[in-house]
């Protein structure tokens, strides 16, 4: 932590485990007889319960999106910076929720949890998810918080694809979308790259069927390499240029030294697939991945993303990036054209940015400005007399 | 951009309750009005940054979009009445902007700067300098607008396409433009307003 909290933070936060008796019945066919949600939550709910916001995190995020955890903690939540007091996702107007999402690895049941048929952990016998089972539980953590419809369910990339299916499975519990770098379904190339990264996983010898906590192994460089892959292509090429170049961080090229060399840009990218493999699950890794591969917005309203659309009630915000290759501006496009031809309110930012697909967690003025002017237009109709006329847009 | 004197006359055009696609919306004005009065549906296209958050502010639908890229996201007739205000001599090819308009909209509202007003005239042929008006204060080498037209001009261009002139309406707010604009537009009419259909 910063010697003292910045001002515009949350500050010290602690998660809380919410537990779910009741079965949750999955896309897949399964059912999960009981689970927990680890959540975190900012600002307070008013007492029409009208200014909830839900917070849907990508492939690695988990529910600390803001604020510290301890006063040792050295970084922040992973949105710090668009939630907070003043920020776009204001503490002062909104009670904020972002959930760790079932089969992650930071404390929701996942892989990691002990499986109660077999008293040995999950591992990749835990049931394969779809966004859909994402939305379902978020909904039932809904209805523990007593919050009927969200203000606007937020969401980057896969998070983006969350508020998406929010809008299309419970068009009457939400106001608003606000779908970031996201798209309606991954390219070939997206499938492509995660891939690789699941064969990074499988292909370590500690990864042992996945069956590796059992084993006491890990496959930390399975996982390492995963994420370095991912890593890759979050950014742009010109990013990575202006960060690195061709800096060298060890060895040089001048004759008659045979010591090797090493790019700056290899150091970096080890030393973010070893922080993350420290930290992170590869079974949830595996699972998440499959997740973002089979979402398809469409799929069930005959491959037409119009009819799909035609099912929401609420308002959209769409947000792109122009070097996000990953997501790239034209599957958003791809989004606001079919919420017009759907005929529903919707509005588009195109935002300048070299940081590629990332830039969707970093600042960035232009990208504050449309998501604080967005964010003042739902808290002035978060009044509950107003909801009606939200509700009914413009279909 | 408070009131405008075209937008009080397109106002009159607009049915109430229908489809309305506005290019180079600005701060949404317009669109705010016609919700607000004629309960219309609709969006905004619009590139400037700034601008397209004063359209999120101001509660209407903005798509961020390069109108010289062309318009194919949207279909054939799937607006009532495409508008575009004083945006046309901004445009790299308004000719074709004209035809994605018509062929997005069962009918278009076009306004636009009339350089066959006098004062423009008089700046070229006195002073022999671009005319700076008014409403346009560019000087020539940083003026977004790079393809001024008259009203003669852009009569001629409907002619050539077939374009149906249902409407015209022209604007002046000086004495003696405004008793003289109906005797003869291209001449002291600041501003030409017109309903177009294919």
């Amino acid at each position: 932590m910063p010697d003292t909290i910045p001002e515009n933070s949350v500050g010290i936060v602690i998660p809380e485990v919410v537990h779910f008796d009741e079965p949750l019945e999955l896309a897949c066919g399964r059912i999960l007889e009981n689970y927990d949600l680890v959540i975190e939550t900012y600002g307070e709910l008013n007492s029409e319960k009208t200014n909830a916001i839900l917070i849907c995190h990508a492939l690695s995020g988990h529910h600390h999106a803001a604020g510290y955890h301890s006063e040792n903690d050295k970084k922040p939540g992973w949105w710090e910076n668009h939630i907070g007091p003043g920020k776009p996702f204001d503490t002062n107007r909104f009670f904020i929720v972002c959930p760790n999402n079932l089969g992650g690895c930071h404390g929701s049941t996942g892989p990691n949890s002990i499986n109660p048929e077999t008293g040995k952990p999950w591992g990749v016998d835990f049931p394969p998810l779809r966004a859909r089972d994402w939305v379902q539980s978020q909904a039932k953590l809904a209805d523990r918080l007593g919050i009927q419809q969200w203000a606007a369910v937020v969401g980057g990339s896969l998070g983006g694809m969350q508020a998406m299916r929010w809008a299309l499975e419970y068009p009457n519990r939400i106001r608003h979308a606000i779908v970031i770098a996201s798209a309606m379904k991954l390219s070939a190339q997206n499938i492509a790259f995660n891939e690789l990264a699941r064969n990074a996983i499988k292909s370590d010898p500690d990864f042992h069927d996945g069956h590796f906590l059992e084993d006491n192994t890990l496959p930390r460089n399975g996982l390492a390499l995963a994420r370095m892959i991912g890593h890759v292509t979050y950014l742009s090429d010109e990013i990575m240029g202006n960060k690195f170049g061709r800096e060298l961080r060890s060895g040089s090229f001048q004759q008659g030294q045979d010591t090797p060399v090493e790019f700056q840009v290899e150091s970096y990218l080890r030393h973010q697939g070893d922080a993350f493999s420290n930290s992170f699950d590869a079974n949830t890794y595996l699972l998440m991945t499959k997740v973002l591969d089979y979402f398809d917005l469409a799929r069930e309203y005959d491959n037409d993303p119009v009819r799909a659309f035609s099912h929401a009630l609420c308002d959209f915000l769409v947000v792109s990036f122009s070097t996000d290759w990953r997501f790239a501006p034209e599957r958003s496009e791809e989004i606001v054209k079919a919420l017009i031809d759907a005929d529903k309110n919707v509005s588009y930012a195109a935002i300048e940015s070299n940081l590629g697909h990332d830039a969707f967690l970093l600042p960035n003025e232009r990208y504050e400005q449309i998501l604080n002017a967005y964010m003042d237009r739902i808290a002035n109709d978060a009044a509950p007399a107003q909801t009606e006329t939200a509700v009914e847009g413009l279909s | 951009m408070s009131t405008r004197s075209d937008f009080d006359i397109i106002q009159r055009w607009i049915m109430a309750e229908s489809r309305i696609l506005d290019l180079a919306c600005g701060d949404g004005t317009l669109l705010k009005n016609l919700k607000k009065h004629h309960g219309v549906e609709g969006y905004g296209l619009e590139i400037d940054p700034d601008k397209i958050t004063a359209a999120i502010a101001n509660g209407i639908n903005v798509i961020e979009t390069n109108l010289d890229k062309g318009l194919s996201q949207f279909s054939d007739n799937s607006f009532d009445t495409v508008v575009m205000t004083q945006a046309l001599q901004a445009m790299r090819y308004p000719h074709l902007v004209l035809d994605e308009m018509l062929r997005i909209g069962k009918k278009c509202i076009v306004t636009f700067p009339n350089f066959g007003n006098w004062r423009a005239r008089t700046s070229l042929f006195i002073r022999g300098r671009m005319p700076v008006t008014k409403q346009l204060t560019y000087q020539w080498y940083d003026t977004p607008n790079i393809h001024f037209c008259t009203v003669n001009d852009f009569e001629a261009l409907c002619a050539e396409k077939n374009i149906q002139l249902i409407h015209r309406e022209f604007v002046a707010e000086r004495i003696p433009d405004k008793q003289l604009k109906g005797i003869w537009p291209n001449l002291f009419s600041d501003t030409a307003i017109y309903l177009l259909s294919k």
